[in-house]
């Protein structure tokens, strides 16, 4: 493919990675389709997020482009079927394939969701959600203390994007990811844009969520793109489909918490209907501007004052 | 125990139960704010599960896509998924079933050749997430007295497959393969086809008739001699010498060693 992989650069020696600083810098989901364009651009000031779960083969040219985007970046390993929010055990072989990657790559941020995917021995493929009670909350903070334990690192936990609500929850979304954080220690992932879908879908304030939502906790930020469905009622019912632009209100909801929170690495996700790397980059662009802006007005420390 | 606790705890088999089947009702234990329904609610779990893992398999599978056309392949993919949905989080492992599910698919049994078709896709992926290894070079043989040759084992590639099909699935795979216009092929040509990946491509190579007996007798530890003698019972015309070569060529092989005394 390019000159830049060469060939079996890593299979023997162990990587040395350089630990790039993430801090305030604004980044893309990683796209193959993408890695020509990058590559030729050279080093710039952004930082590649990606599917762990895209990793997980022995070998060949998924491995060679992650590397080759690790050279000059920082990585952000993103898992998306860990299951923390399930009722069963975590699949072991699959944390150990998590942890190996976490060793291999050195990320910069690593992360999981707040839901669960498998069920018994079937892999759902999706973020499903979980009732919020004082037994779940025990479960996933066990499951967060077992990956914590494994990588050596903290986690960043991400809020999800949800359709239905549990007759039998007993807590808020916040207040549920607020407790998991303090029992364990994990960091957070604020994605803006789930807020917003959910938001819609369950008829909350998102700027409500935001300010009860521990911001001093938060690592990374993600930003994205949804479509509009109606529900039984024909009301809006947003999709988490990852698949457009950012839109307008979520923009104006992240410059809202950065304004409050300081320059949290922010991640645009992209991951169906991929636009050329122009496009995307600009996106990345969008949120580095908005970061910036907020760079000098907010020192670091400031943003436990807004907690 | 508390009844909160045992609900907490039966919230996914409620929840799973209907994801695969819509002709169930979406579970009572979810609902939308306000007491809203929380049908079209479910369905967008339904539905992402669904579109998610049909798109898995037309990842892995597009040679076949192409060959029978999106709406046929997300129909058939639909009734395989439902059959048997994946147990594994890693999707480029998933779909191993569907070639067999082709085979007894009622509606495919006009493309016999589609099965086959569908096992080269499955072993160029397998290929392509291979453990990476350096492939024997051609020297390292020269340098072998030959009179030692027949004692010869070779080490497989990680990469390293073999498909073989009583039709012309290596055509049909590489013609569906690309975007280029497909022409008639004749599907009652049998073909045997070495897929490996010496370096960052994954190539996909016809092997000559006794190919696949001689390779599959290399790879299982036999050495180079009775692999030979083996092959060339049943294929008089095997030219052993350009069959290795062209093996070694491929990149079918990382190591050779004498074979145990």
């Amino acid at each position: 493919m390019s000159e830049a992989l060469s060939p079996n650069a890593s299979v023997a020696t162990p990587l040395r990675l350089p630990a790039f600083p993430i801090g305030g810098r604004a980044g893309t989901s990683f796209k193959h389709e993408h890695l020509r364009a990058i590559l030729a651009e050279g080093g710039q000031r952004g930082f590649f997020e990606v599917h762990a779960e895209n990793y997980m083969g022995a070998g060949g040219p998924p491995h060679r482009a992650l590397e080759a985007v690790r050279r000059d970046y920082p990585v952000s390993l993103h898992g998306v079927c860990m299951s923390i929010g399930g009722r069963q055990p975590l699949d072991q072989a699959h944390l150990a394939r998590f942890r190996n990657l976490v060793h291999r790559y050195e990320p910069a941020l690593v992360s999981e969701h707040l839901a669960w995917s498998t069920h018994e021995t079937t892999y759902f493929n999706d973020l499903l959600p979980l009732p919020y009670t004082e037994a779940t909350l025990g479960r996933v903070c066990d499951h967060i203390d077992e990956v914590q334990e494994a990588i050596h690192c903290p986690l960043l936990l991400e809020n999800p994007s949800t359709y239905v609500l549990f007759r039998e929850s007993t807590m808020s979304e916040t207040e549920f990811i607020r407790r998991v954080a303090q029992r364990t220690g994990c960091r957070l992932l604020l994605d803006i844009n789930n807020v917003f879908v959910s938001a819609t879908n369950h008829g909350f304030s998102a700027l409500d969520y935001l300010s009860d939502f521990p911001l001093s906790s938060i690592g990374e930020i993600h930003l994205a793109g949804h479509a509009e469905q109606a529900d039984d009622e024909g009301d809006p019912l947003l999709i988490d489909s990852h698949d457009c632009p950012v839109a307008d209100a979520v923009w104006r909801l992240f410059e809202n918490v950065i304004g409050r929170a300081g320059p949290i690495p922010t991640l645009i996700e992209w991951d169906s209907k991929i636009p050329e790397w122009p496009i995307l980059r600009a996106e990345a662009a969008a949120a580095q501007e908005i970061l910036d802006r907020y760079r000098t007005a907010t020192l670091p420390g400031d943003c436990d004052a807004a907690a | 125990m508390p009844l909160l606790e045992v609900a907490s705890h039966s919230y996914a088999p409620a929840f799973a139960a209907a994801l695969l089947r819509p002709d169930r009702e979406p579970p009572s234990i979810v609902m939308g704010p306000r007491g809203k329904a929380a049908a079209k609610r479910y369905n967008v779990y339904r539905n992402n599960v669904m579109v998610s893992l049909i798109d898995a398999l037309a990842a892995i599978y597009p040679g076949v896509q192409r060959v029978t056309g999106v709406d046929f392949f997300r129909a058939m993919a639909r009734f395989h998924i439902r059959a048997t949905p994946p147990t594994s989080p890693l999707l480029f492992d998933y779909g191993r079933d569907l070639p067999a599910f082709i085979e007894r698919y009622e509606y495919a049994r006009s493309m016999p050749w589609l099965a086959d078709t569908a096992r080269m896709e499955r072993a160029w992926l397998d290929a392509y997430h291979a453990a990476d290894a350096e492939p024997l070079s051609a020297a390292s043989l020269a340098a072998v007295p030959s009179c030692q040759l027949a004692e010869l084992v070779f080490t497989a590639h990680p990469a390293t497959r073999i498909v073989r099909s009583r039709f012309s699935a290596l055509t049909i795979f590489v013609a569906n393969r690309s975007n280029d216009p497909v022409g008639s092929i004749n599907a009652a040509s049998p073909e045997d086809a070495l897929i490996t990946r010496p370096d960052y491509d994954v190539v996909v190579r016809h092997l000559p008739p006794g190919g696949a007996v001689f390779l599959t007798h290399l790879i299982s530890g036999r050495p180079l001699g009775e692999a030979a003698a083996s092959t060339l019972e049943i294929s008089p015309a095997f030219d052993v010498a350009a069959g290795i070569a062209g093996l070694i060529q491929a990149g079918a092989f990382t190591a050779v060693t004498f074979g145990e005394p």
